[in-house]
C-alpha cells in the first residue's frame, strides 16, 4: 500500500495540513503536496477508469505526462475536466472527481468492455459499424459517445477571469532546471532581455531528487544560489508555474501560466497566457521516462520508476511497502536506492540487459538489493492494485517463471528529450541510437524570418543524460542563440557514470498474443502493443495512419509516454527501423491549456467591440430594439408598449411616407480622397465616371474588385476640385479604405491622392418626408435649402438650428430626404432638436428594417442582399452606372469575361406572389427536373422580401435567368416546407417608378 | 467576470474632454510642411514614433507622411484652414479629426504597473528601452485600433475611435483591476 514515511519530502510542510476531498472522501494531505502525492500518502492508488475498456488505473507518473490520473476538480462555476492529478498543487477544500466510470469508480459497470477486449481490437469501430448507413448517426454513435469520453463538459459560465500579456524579449526560456537555469544566467550576464518560464512551482527540475552534487554543494543549495544571483539581475525574469505552451513562426510563443490554481481564494486572474515575441528561443524542457512493455503494465502500483522517486524524495510518500523495479538503464537503479535508503523493502532489480555494470549498479549491488540481469517480467499481477510481479527471461516467452510478492513496481524504460517545444516550427529530430530516443537535429532548427534557426536546446531536452553535459549544453545554446561567446565557469559536478541501455520494447522478447494484449503503450486511449501489430499487419505503414486507426498518442496527453514505445513496436512489426518510421507530429500546446486562457479578459462587457453611435444612447433610451451590423448596433426598430417587431416598422414606414421621419445614419463609411489625382483614381475605384462631377454635387456609384464582383455602392460628393468625400456601406468601411490604400501604396504609388476615413468624426442624420424640408427651416438654415438651391444630389455647408452641418440631398427612400452630417460630439443634441422640432409632424425614427423595406420599395439594391461576391453590377441591370468611356477601371476586363458577358446569367427583376403574400427569404425559382443528386433544377433566387407597409401586400427581389426578359411571367418558388408557391415576375421597382416624391 | 463593477482599480482611468486633433497628411520632409507645422505648434517635426509636446500643443508621428497636431479643440478648424492655406500649392490633406476620437489618461502607482495594465491589452513592447517617454504607439488593444504614448513614466495617453470608447475605458478597468498585477516590468 501507499503511504506518507515519516521522513523525507523536500516540498512538503509537515506543520501544516491540508483538507481536501476525492469522491466524497474527506482526505489529509500536507501544504506542498500534489493532488497526486496526496492522494498516494492516503492510499489512493486507484484514482480512475480507462477510456475504453475502463481498467482500474493508477498514477504513473509525477508530472505533466501522466495518463491516467485525471479527475474533475472543483464544482458549479468552478468545475474543469480531466486535470492531471499530478500537476494539481493541493489547496485547502480541494474537491475532486474521479472520472469515466458508473456508478462508481470501485464498481464500474463499463470494465465489461474490459472482458469484451479481445473483440474490440483497434479499428473496431471503423468495421463494425459501417453498415447498415444510418445505424451509424441514430444507433451507434449515441451509444458510444455515452461509453467512451473522459471528463464531463462544465456546465456553468466560468467564474473566474483570465488575461494574456505580451511580452517581447531576447531571449525566451523554456525549463527551469539546471540548464534553464544555468542558460539564464549567462544570458543574463550578456545583458539580454531574458524571460525564464518554468511549468512546476519549483526551480531545479529532477537535479536535486537525483541526488547530484554542484559546485561542491547539493542541487538544491546551488539552486537556491542561482536563483539568488538571477534575482539580482535586472533584465532577467523568472517565472514559475508558466508552461512554455507552443513555439509558432518567428519566435512567436505562447506560456501559460496559472496563477492561482493553486490558491483559487486568491482574487486574482486564474490564468494568464503570455504572448512572447522572442528573438531566439532555449527549450531546456527535460525528458520523460518511458514506461516499459510488459503485461498488467497498467495495473494500479505499477508507475515509472523516477515518478517513484520523486514522490519520495520530494514528498515523503512511498508508492508501496515492497518494491520491484524494472530498468533497461542505469538510471532505474537511482529510484532502488533511493527506495532502499527510505527504510522500503527492494524486492528485486529487473534488468533485461545480462551484463550490465555500472556506478549505479553497483551501489546497489553494495546496497544489498537484488539484481536480477537478463530477467524480465513476464507479467504484472493484480487488479485493482498491483500484488506481484511474474518474471522471466527476457529472451523468452514468459511462459514460466517465479513470481515476486511487491505492492509497487518502477519501470523505467530509458528517457524520451522533451522535444515537442523544437518541432512545434518545424525542428527536425534525429534517432540516437546509443539512448535509443529523438533528439532534436542542431542542422535541422526551426527557422525564423531570416533563415536562422530561432530555437536552441539544452539539457536532457538535447538528449543528455548527466548534469555535466546538460550545463554545458546550456552554455553552448546561449553562446548559439545569442552569438556571443560565453565566459562563466561551470560549476564541478558530481554525479554517477551511466552505462548503456538496452532498447527494450516488448517484455519479455517473444511474449506472445495473449501478453501483447495486455501490454500498454497509450494507457489513457487504451493502445497496447497487440492493437500497433494489428494495424500493421492490416497495412498501415505510416506511423501517422497508425496513429489514427489506433488512436495512439491521440489521448490528452498527447502521447508523451506512448510515443515512442508505440512507433518502435511499429518499426519492429514492419520490419523497419525506428527513424524511418518517424515520428508523428508534435502540435502545441505542450499539454492542454483552458479555453478561459484563450480568450483571455475577451468575455462578458468586453467580449467584443461594440461600436455606438453618437445617438446610441437615445436610442437605448426610446427603447430601440437592436441588430449588430457588423460591430455596429443599430436600431431595427423602435417598438412602442403593445408592438412587436412588425407593427413597429410598418408605423415607422407610414410615419414617414405620410409625413416625417428620422434614421441615424451616423454608421455609413465616410472616407476623403484627396489631392491632383483624385478624379483620376476615382475613376479607377467606380465603375462609372466620378472625375465629371461638379463640386457641390453627388453621384451614386458602384465599386468593384478586380475581379469584377460588386463590393460596395454609395453616394459620392465633389467636395471641391481636389477633393472627394466617399459614402460607403456601413459593413464596408474599414475595408474599402484598406481598399484604397492597397491600391495606392502597392499599385498606383504614383498617384498623388491621400485618403482618410473620417468615419467617426460625423453624426449623420437621415431627415426623410414630405415635410423634411419644413423641419429644417423650423429649425432655421443659414442656407437655402430649397428644391431650387439644393436640388436632388446636390450637397451644402449650412447652419442648422446652430449646428454646424452639412447637407446632402440624397435619398434611399424615395421620399424627400436629407442627410446632415454634424460633428460627432453634437450628434446626439442635433438628434434631439430634430426630435422636439418635429413633434408636430410626428416626426417618427425609424430603424433598419424601414430602411429597408423603404429602399426594397423603390427597388434600390442593397451590398450583401442583392450581391454575394458572386454577383456583377450587369446582373443587377445598372448598365446606367458602368462607364463605357472609360479606358479603365477596376473589374472592367474581369467583366468583359466569357462567363460575366453572358446572357444565361441571373439577372435581377422584381417578384410578387400571387396571393399577395410574402415570399420566403432565400427561395429558390423552381425549374423543370431534376439534377444528378435527385434534387429540383433552380433557375433563381429571392435576394429581397418584405412586407410592404406602403403597398400592403408582400414584394420581393430576385435573381432569375434571363429575369427582364420574362416579365408577369409567373413563377414557382419553393416555399421551404415542401411545398411551391406562385409568383409574378414585374418590375424591381414597386413604389414611385418616376421618383416624384424624392425631387420636390 | 461579466460584471465589471465587481472589480477594484489598481490604476486610474479617465476619459478626456475633447481634444483638437489635426490629421495631416504631406511630404513631411518639405521646409514648407514643417514651417506651417511650427507656426501651429512652436514644434519642430518630430521623428519618426516620436511625439512633441508644447502647452497646449502637440505633434505627434503617424508614419511617413502623416503627423498628428494637437491643439485646443476650439482651434481645430482655424489651425486647418491655415493649414490648407499655407499648403495650397503642395499635395497634402489636412482635417479636423477631433470628434472621430476618444482619449483616455491611465494612472498607474508606479511605472511598471502602467506598463504591465498596457501590456494585457496592446501587443506593443512596452519595455522603457523600447518605448520610452514621449514616443507613441499605433498598435491596438484588444480587438480595437488604438495610439499611446507616455506622457511621464506613471502616466499614459491613449487615443481610441470614438465609437469603441466604452469598450477600450471597459478593457482598461478589467487590465487595471486589483489582482491583476503581473509585476513584469
Amino acid at each position: 500500500m501507499s503511504h506518507r514515511l515519516p521522513q523525507g519530502g523536500r516540498l512538503i510542510d509537515k506543520a501544516r495540513t491540508v483538507a481536501f476531498e476525492f469522491n466524497g472522501q474527506k482526505m489529509r494531505g500536507l501544504a506542498g503536496d500534489t493532488l497526486a502525492s496526496a492522494l498516494l500518502a492516503e492510499d489512493q492508488m486507484l484514482v480512475g477508469r480507462s477510456f475504453k475498456y475502463h481498467r482500474p488505473r493508477g498514477i504513473v507518473a509525477s508530472g505533466a505526462e501522466e495518463p491516467n490520473a485525471l479527475v474533475g476538480l472543483g464544482r458549479d462555476a468552478r468545475f474543469e475536466p480531466n486535470q492531471r492529478v499530478t500537476t494539481t498543487e493541493l489547496f485547502e477544500g480541494l474537491e475532486a472527481q474521479s472520472q469515466n466510470h458508473w456508478p462508481s469508480l470501485e464498481n464500474d459497470i463499463g470494465v465489461v468492455n474490459n472482458y469484451l477486449a479481445r473483440f474490440l481490437p483497434a479499428g473496431f469501430y471503423y468495421k463494425t459499424f459501417i453498415h447498415p448507413r444510418p445505424f451509424w448517426k441514430h444507433v451507434f454513435e449515441p451509444i458510444i459517445r455515452q461509453s467512451a469520453g473522459l471528463g464531463k463538459a462544465p456546465k456553468d459560465r466560468d467564474a473566474d477571469r483570465y488575461e494574456h500579456f505580451y511580452a517581447n524579449v531576447d531571449l525566451l526560456i523554456i525549463g527551469g532546471g539546471i540548464a534553464g537555469l544555468q542558460a539564464a544566467l549567462d544570458a543574463g550576464k550578456q545583458g539580454k532581455r531574458v524571460l525564464l518560464v518554468e511549468q512546476t512551482a519549483h526551480w531545479g527540475g529532477r537535479a536535486p531528487v537525483d541526488g547530484i552534487e554542484l559546485g561542491g554543494k547539493s542541487a538544491d543549495e546551488w539552486i537556491t544560489a542561482t536563483l539568488a544571483a538571477l534575482g539580482k539581475m535586472k533584465n532577467v525574469t523568472l517565472r514559475t508555474r508558466t508552461m512554455g505552451a507552443g513555439v509558432y513562426d518567428h519566435g512567436y510563443a505562447l506560456a501559460y501560466e496559472r496563477v492561482t490554481d493553486h490558491a483559487p481564494s486568491v482574487d486574482a486572474p486564474r490564468h494568464r497566457l503570455w504572448r512572447i515575441r522572442a528573438a531566439r528561443i532555449i527549450t531546456a524542457t527535460g525528458a520523460i521516462e518511458r514506461p516499459l512493455s510488459f503485461a498488467g503494465n497498467d495495473i494500479p502500483g505499477v508507475m515509472l520508476a523516477s515518478a517513484l522517486r520523486d514522490y519520495l524524495v520530494n514528498y515523503g510518500v512511498a508508492a508501496g511497502k515492497r518494491i520491484v523495479i524494472a530498468t533497461n538503464n542505469d538510471d532505474g537503479y537511482r529510484s532502488a536506492l533511493v527506495a532502499k535508503e527510505a527504510g522500503l523493502e527492494v524486492a528485486a532489480v529487473i534488468d533485461p540487459r545480462p551484463d550490465a555494470t555500472g556506478d549505479l549498479i553497483e551501489a546497489a549491488r553494495s546496497a544489498g538489493i537484488a539484481i536480477k540481469q537478463g530477467i524480465a517480467i513476464a507479467e504484472a499481477q493484480g487488479g485493482k492494485r498491483v500484488t506481484g510481479v511474474k518474471i522471466c527471461a527476457q529472451d523468452s516467452d514468459g511462459s514460466t517463471g517465479e513470481v515476486i510478492a511487491c505492492d509497487a513496481v518502477g519501470m523505467s524504460g530509458g528517457w524520451s528529450p522533451v522535444v515537442h517545444l523544437w518541432s512545434h516550427c518545424g525542428g527536425k529530430l534525429i534517432w540516437d541510437e546509443a539512448q535509443a530516443c529523438f533528439r532534436p537535429d542542431p542542422a535541422r532548427p526551426p527557422l525564423s524570418h531570416d533563415g536562422e534557426g530561432f530555437v536552441f536546446v539544452a539539457g536532457a531536452a538535447d538528449g543528455h543524460s548527466t548534469a555535466a553535459a546538460s550545463l554545458k549544453s546550456a552554455q553552448a545554446a546561449v553562446a548559439a542563440a545569442t552569438g556571443q561567446a560565453v565566459k562563466s565557469r561551470l560549476p564541478k559536478v558530481v554525479e554517477p557514470e551511466l552505462g548503456a541501455l538496452a532498447p527494450i520494447w516488448i517484455m519479455p522478447a517473444r511474449a506472445p498474443i495473449q501478453k501483447r494484449a495486455k501490454m500498454w503503450l497509450d494507457f489513457q486511449n487504451d493502445v497496447k502493443v497487440s492493437d500497433v501489430q494489428l494495424a500493421a499487419r492490416e497495412g498501415y505503414e505510416s506511423v501517422e495512419h497508425t496513429k489514427r486507426y489506433t488512436t495512439l498518442g491521440m489521448a490528452t496527453d498527447q502521447g508523451k509516454l506512448s510515443n515512442i514505445n508505440g512507433l518502435a513496436v511499429l518499426a519492429d512489426a514492419l520490419q523497419a527501423q525506428i527513424p524511418a518510421v518517424g515520428t508523428t507530429t508534435f502540435r502545441p500546446p505542450y499539454t492542454p491549456i483552458s479555453m478561459g486562457a484563450i480568450a483571455g479578459e475577451a468575455r462578458g462587457a468586453v467580449f467584443q467591440p461594440l461600436r455606438r453611435t453618437p445617438i446610441f444612447d437615445w436610442h437605448v433610451e426610446h427603447g430601440a430594439d437592436f441588430e449588430p451590423v457588423g460591430q455596429w448596433r443599430r436600431p431595427y426598430c423602435y417598438p412602442r408598449a403593445g408592438e412587436d417587431r412588425h407593427a413597429a416598422v410598418t408605423r415607422e414606414i407610414n410615419a414617414t411616407r405620410g409625413s416625417l421621419g428620422l434614421l441615424d445614419a451616423s454608421t455609413l463609411g465616410k472616407i476623403i480622397v484627396k489631392g491632383p489625382d483624385a478624379g483620376r483614381f476615382m475613376d479607377m475605384l467606380y465603375t462609372n465616371m466620378m472625375s465629371t462631377l461638379k463640386p457641390g454635387r453627388c453621384r451614386y456609384g458602384l465599386m468593384c474588385n478586380e475581379n469584377g464582383f460588386l463590393m460596395d455602392d454609395g453616394v459620392v460628393a465633389r467636395l471641391d476640385e481636389e477633393t472627394f468625400l466617399v459614402h460607403t456601406t456601413t459593413g464596408g468601411a474599414d475595408h474599402i479604405h484598406a481598399h484604397m490604400e492597397d491600391w495606392l501604396q502597392c499599385e498606383w504609388w504614383d498617384f498623388k491622392v491621400y485618403t482618410a476615413n473620417v468615419t467617426e468624426r460625423w453624426a449623420q442624420v437621415a431627415v426623410v418626408g414630405p415635410n423634411a424640408r419644413k423641419l429644417l427651416e423650423k429649425l432655421g438654415s443659414d442656407t437655402d435649402l430649397s428644391a431650387e438651391a439644393l436640388p436632388f444630389m446636390a450637397w451644402t455647408d449650412a447652419k442648422i438650428g446652430g449646428f454646424e452641418a452639412r447637407v446632402f440631398r440624397i435619398s434611399f427612400s424615395g421620399e424627400l430626404s436629407f442627410e446632415i452630417a454634424v460633428p460627432a460630439s453634437q450628434g446626439l443634441d442635433f438628434w434631439k432638436s430634430l426630435i422636439e422640432a418635429g413633434a408636430e409632424w410626428n416626426i417618427t425614427p425609424y430603424g433598419t428594417e424601414g430602411l429597408h423595406v423603404m429602399r426594397a420599395e423603390k427597388g434600390f439594391i442593397m451590398i450583401g442582399d442583392e450581391t454575394d461576391g458572386t454577383v456583377i453590377p450587369q446582373d443587377l441591370g445598372l448598365d446606367w452606372a458602368i462607364s463605357k468611356k472609360k479606358e479603365d477601371y477596376l473589374g472592367k476586363r474581369a467583366q468583359a469575361r466569357s462567363f460575366m458577358d453572358n446572357p444565361d446569367r441571373w439577372k435581377l427583376v422584381g417578384l410578387e406572389a400571387l396571393d399577395g403574400g410574402v415570399l420566403p427569404d432565400g427561395a429558390y425559382v423552381i425549374r423543370a427536373g431534376k439534377n444528378a443528386n435527385g434534387q429540383n433544377n433552380v433557375q433563381g433566387r429571392v435576394t429581397s422580401t418584405y412586407y410592404s407597409p406602403t403597398l400592403k401586400r408582400g414584394i420581393a427581389m430576385a435573381l432569375i435567368h434571363n429575369g427582364p426578359d420574362r416579365m408577369g411571367e409567373v413563377v414557382n418558388l419553393t416555399d421551404g416546407k415542401g411545398g411551391q408557391i406562385k409568383a409574378r415576375i414585374c418590375s424591381t421597382i414597386f413604389f414611385d417608378p418616376e421618383g416624384e416624391k424624392q425631387n420636390v | 467576470m461579466s460584471d465589471l463593477s465587481t472589480l477594484t482599480p489598481y490604476v486610474s482611468v479617465s476619459e478626456l474632454p475633447l481634444q483638437g486633433m489635426i490629421t495631416l497628411r504631406a511630404d513631411l520632409s518639405q521646409k514648407t510642411v514643417a514651417t506651417a507645422v511650427k507656426a501651429i505648434t512652436g514644434l519642430a517635426m518630430p521623428a519618426p514614433r516620436a511625439i512633441l509636446e508644447k502647452g497646449a500643443y502637440g505633434i505627434a508621428w503617424m508614419s511617413h507622411d502623416e503627423v498628428m497636431i494637437l491643439c485646443p479643440y476650439a482651434e481645430c478648424a482655424a489651425h486647418v484652414a491655415t493649414l490648407d492655406k499655407k499648403l495650397a500649392k503642395l499635395h497634402h490633406l489636412a482635417l479636423d479629426m477631433s470628434d472621430a476620437r476618444a482619449v483616455f489618461e491611465i494612472t498607474a502607482p508606479t511605472a511598471g504597473a502602467l506598463r504591465d495594465c498596457l501590456a494585457k491589452l496592446m501587443p506593443t513592447d512596452f519595455h522603457p528601452d523600447s518605448l520610452g517617454v514621449g514616443e507613441l504607439r499605433r498598435s491596438r488593444v484588444a480587438q480595437a485600433a488604438a495610439a499611446v504614448w507616455l506622457t511621464d513614466p506613471k502616466t499614459a495617453q491613449l487615443f481610441a475611435f470614438r465609437s469603441v470608447k466604452q469598450y477600450v475605458h471597459d478593457l482598461l478597468r478589467v487590465s487595471g483591476a486589483k489582482g491583476g498585477e503581473v509585476g513584469y516590468f
